[in-house]
């Protein structure tokens, strides 16, 4: 476990940062990847499975961000997210929708009073690559629309070039605009490179203040493979070990069965433990994903098989 | 192993050349490469993911082979595949359809020893009458290749209808369709049920002969490099009590074949109807040499009818 010697991080320099960073231990890539594929290959059946599919249901962070997207679009989705299987009233909602922040209003109001939060994707999404006047600009809008968590990434550039102090100090700017709003910083891990990167990027992004490290923002593949999470997982747990704060995980991009979603659950009782086991602290941000999980909610409970012709399409 | 090697060649009276057991005792006899028999499923042959498998015999009792023990979630597995092909092959022009059909029995002319040879094992029949089988199969994916750009001209059509309206019908695939082969005609008569669904435009997932499936198996080997789209047609073989019914139940298959399922069949139609699917029952005695005209071929199509308004 790495030591925690950065009580000064805000007023750091690249020298320090990269010698704090560069400190944490390697990540021993082979053994993260033999772990997480022997996680996977839990047998996860019958009442266990019916528990982790609703558990799965609430951690979803349903999300649309394409360029297409509409204020229609986002209302439709806001329902699917306090009712998803209509059919069904014992399916319990998801935690959040996920929109970019100039949709936030429309979602706000979708969602008012049902419980289901609102989170938005900011500071320039996906790329970063924007002033930080932008994407201060960006983030407070959101907020005062009415977000109550906010999706930032960082600058990778900057990241991968060595300039963690442009990195962390985006993130505390950012985390500040963000008020009494959640902050998950997306570390967009497809491309950090190497898992050592992946590391200090989580470290980074906690000290800075982050409430969620997230693994990316869709766009990039790969997006959430499980050894990746599972370095996240492990970043958290170490973290809340050394200074006693709890961080949030949240796997995006790529999870699209319930065997994925079930999958990443194992690997955060296994790695961070069941406190993480809860949509308070662990997320899983996908759009198709509710529709595999709802099938399979159903093949549990009538016997038979169901099929996307039976769910909404969004 | 040893003893059904003996017992195809014994059958079949092919040529091969004998084992050189005397050109020098110090090179050993060669060790027979014998074929695992697989499912075919998404264009690939994968093992049951239950990793059973049960033994095959012949007619009379001999072990011939061991085929996969397919289980319900290969048959989900095999729902997919069908389901992500349907979009592609149903898309495809008639013609296209036709060809790929046609190309089919090409193939399967070139490797109709093998099949020759599984007959034999497979029903015990005579080497005259397997030929027979084979050909007959052969021809009958020529006979559907052929029908695949006329159904339209005969299933559809322009109506007559009173008012100013140009009327017009036309089949389309009904989707996904399962299908239980029939368990006598490993061969002719699993090719009889499976060649029509396609040539309209579905994709199928076939429950295999369960005494006879390694015809089956053998048919997926000449699918797979016959230019036919991976998933188009999948090959389970297993238990029919076991994989009828999850195919039967589920909602993503759109119509099933049951000339195969035998006293099965009124249950498994009362699964399908929970989710409206297309059945086509049982026939007291098929003979499948017969011409089976578009039979097999109409009652997995849907009819599209289009009014367009003229004179404006």
């Amino acid at each position: 476990m790495p030591d925690t010697a950065l009580a000064s991080a805000t007023t750091a320099s690249n020298t320090s940062l990269r010698a704090y960073l560069h400190g944490l231990p390697g990540v021993d890539e082979v053994g993260a990847r033999a772990r997480a594929a022997d996680l996977s290959t839990r047998s996860i059946k019958t009442t266990a499975k019916a528990e982790a599919i609703d558990l799965a249901i609430r951690m979803v962070d349903l999300t649309t961000l394409e360029g297409a997207d509409t204020a229609g679009k986002v209302r439709a989705l806001a329902g699917k997210a306090k009712h998803p299987d209509p059919a069904d009233p014992s399916v319990p909602r998801v935690a959040a929708v996920c929109v970019y922040s100039d949709l936030v209003a429309v979602a706000v109001e979708a969602l008012a009073g049902s419980g289901v939060g609102v989170a938005s994707v900011a500071t320039a999404f996906p790329s970063g690559r924007a002033p930080l006047e932008a994407k201060l600009i960006d983030t407070r809008r959101a907020v005062a629309d009415g977000a109550g968590e906010i999706d930032m990434v960082i600058d990778r550039g900057a990241f991968l070039s060595g300039d963690y102090v442009k990195v962390h100090d985006e993130i505390v700017a950012v985390k500040e605009a963000c008020g009494s709003a959640h902050l998950k910083v997306i570390l967009e891990t497809g491309e950090l490179v190497t898992y050592d990167n992946v590391r200090r990027a989580s470290w980074l992004a906690m000290h800075a203040g982050a409430d969620f490290i997230k693994t990316s923002t869709g766009k990039v593949a790969p997006a959430a493979t499980l050894p990746v999470t599972l370095i996240m997982l492990e970043a958290v747990r170490d973290f809340r070990a050394a200074t006693g704060r709890q961080i949030g995980v949240k796997p995006a991009g790529g999870i699209r069965t319930t065997k994925d979603a079930i999958k990443n659950l194992v690997l955060v009782n296994e790695t961070a433990g069941s406190d993480w086991l809860d949509p308070a602290w662990f997320r899983l941000g996908a759009s198709s994903l509710l529709n595999d999980l709802l099938m399979q909610r159903t093949k549990l409970t009538t016997g038979t098989y169901s099929g996307p012709d039976y769910y909404t399409l969004d | 192993m040893a003893e059904s090697k003996k017992h195809r060649k014994k059958d079949t009276g092919t040529t091969e050349a004998a084992p050189q057991r005397d050109t020098s005792s110090a090179v050993p006899a060669r060790l027979a490469v014998l074929k695992t028999y697989k499912l075919y499923v998404g264009g690939a042959f994968p093992r049951s993911e239950s990793g059973r498998s049960y033994s095959v015999t012949s007619s009379d009792g001999a072990h011939l082979a061991n085929a996969a023990l397919a289980s319900r979630k290969d048959a989900r597995d095999a729902v997919l595949a069908a389901r992500k092909a349907f979009g592609g092959w149903s898309a495809r022009t008639a013609y296209n359809r036709g060809q790929i059909l046609y190309r089919v029995a090409e193939v399967l002319e070139g490797r109709r020893a093998q099949f020759e040879a599984d007959l034999v094992d497979a029903d015990g029949v005579s080497a005259d009458e397997a030929a027979r089988l084979v050909s007959a199969a052969i021809d009958r994916w020529v006979y559907y290749a052929g029908w695949t750009d006329k159904i339209a001209q005969v299933a559809g059509g322009s109506n007559p209808v009173s008012g100013p309206y140009y009327n017009h019908s036309a089949p389309e695939p009904t989707g996904v369709v399962a299908v239980v082969a029939p368990p006598q005609g490993p061969l002719l008569g699993l090719v009889s049920v499976l060649a029509p669904i396609i040539a309209g435009g579905n994709t199928a997932i076939v429950v295999a002969s369960e005494r006879a499936p390694l015809a089956a198996v053998t048919l997926g080997e000449v699918l797979a490099t016959s230019d036919l789209p991976g998933g188009v047609v999948n090959i389970l073989t297993g238990r029919v009590a076991e994989l009828a019914p999850p195919l039967a139940g589920h909602a993503d298959v759109n119509a099933l074949d049951l000339t195969g399922a035998g006293d099965l069949a009124a249950e498994l139609e009362e699964a399908a109807a929970a989710t409206l699917k297309r059945v086509l029952r049982p026939r007291a005695e098929e003979d499948w040499f017969a011409d089976p005209g578009l039979s097999r071929v109409t009652p997995f199509l849907e009819t599209k009818t289009v009014w367009h308004p003229i004179g404006v």
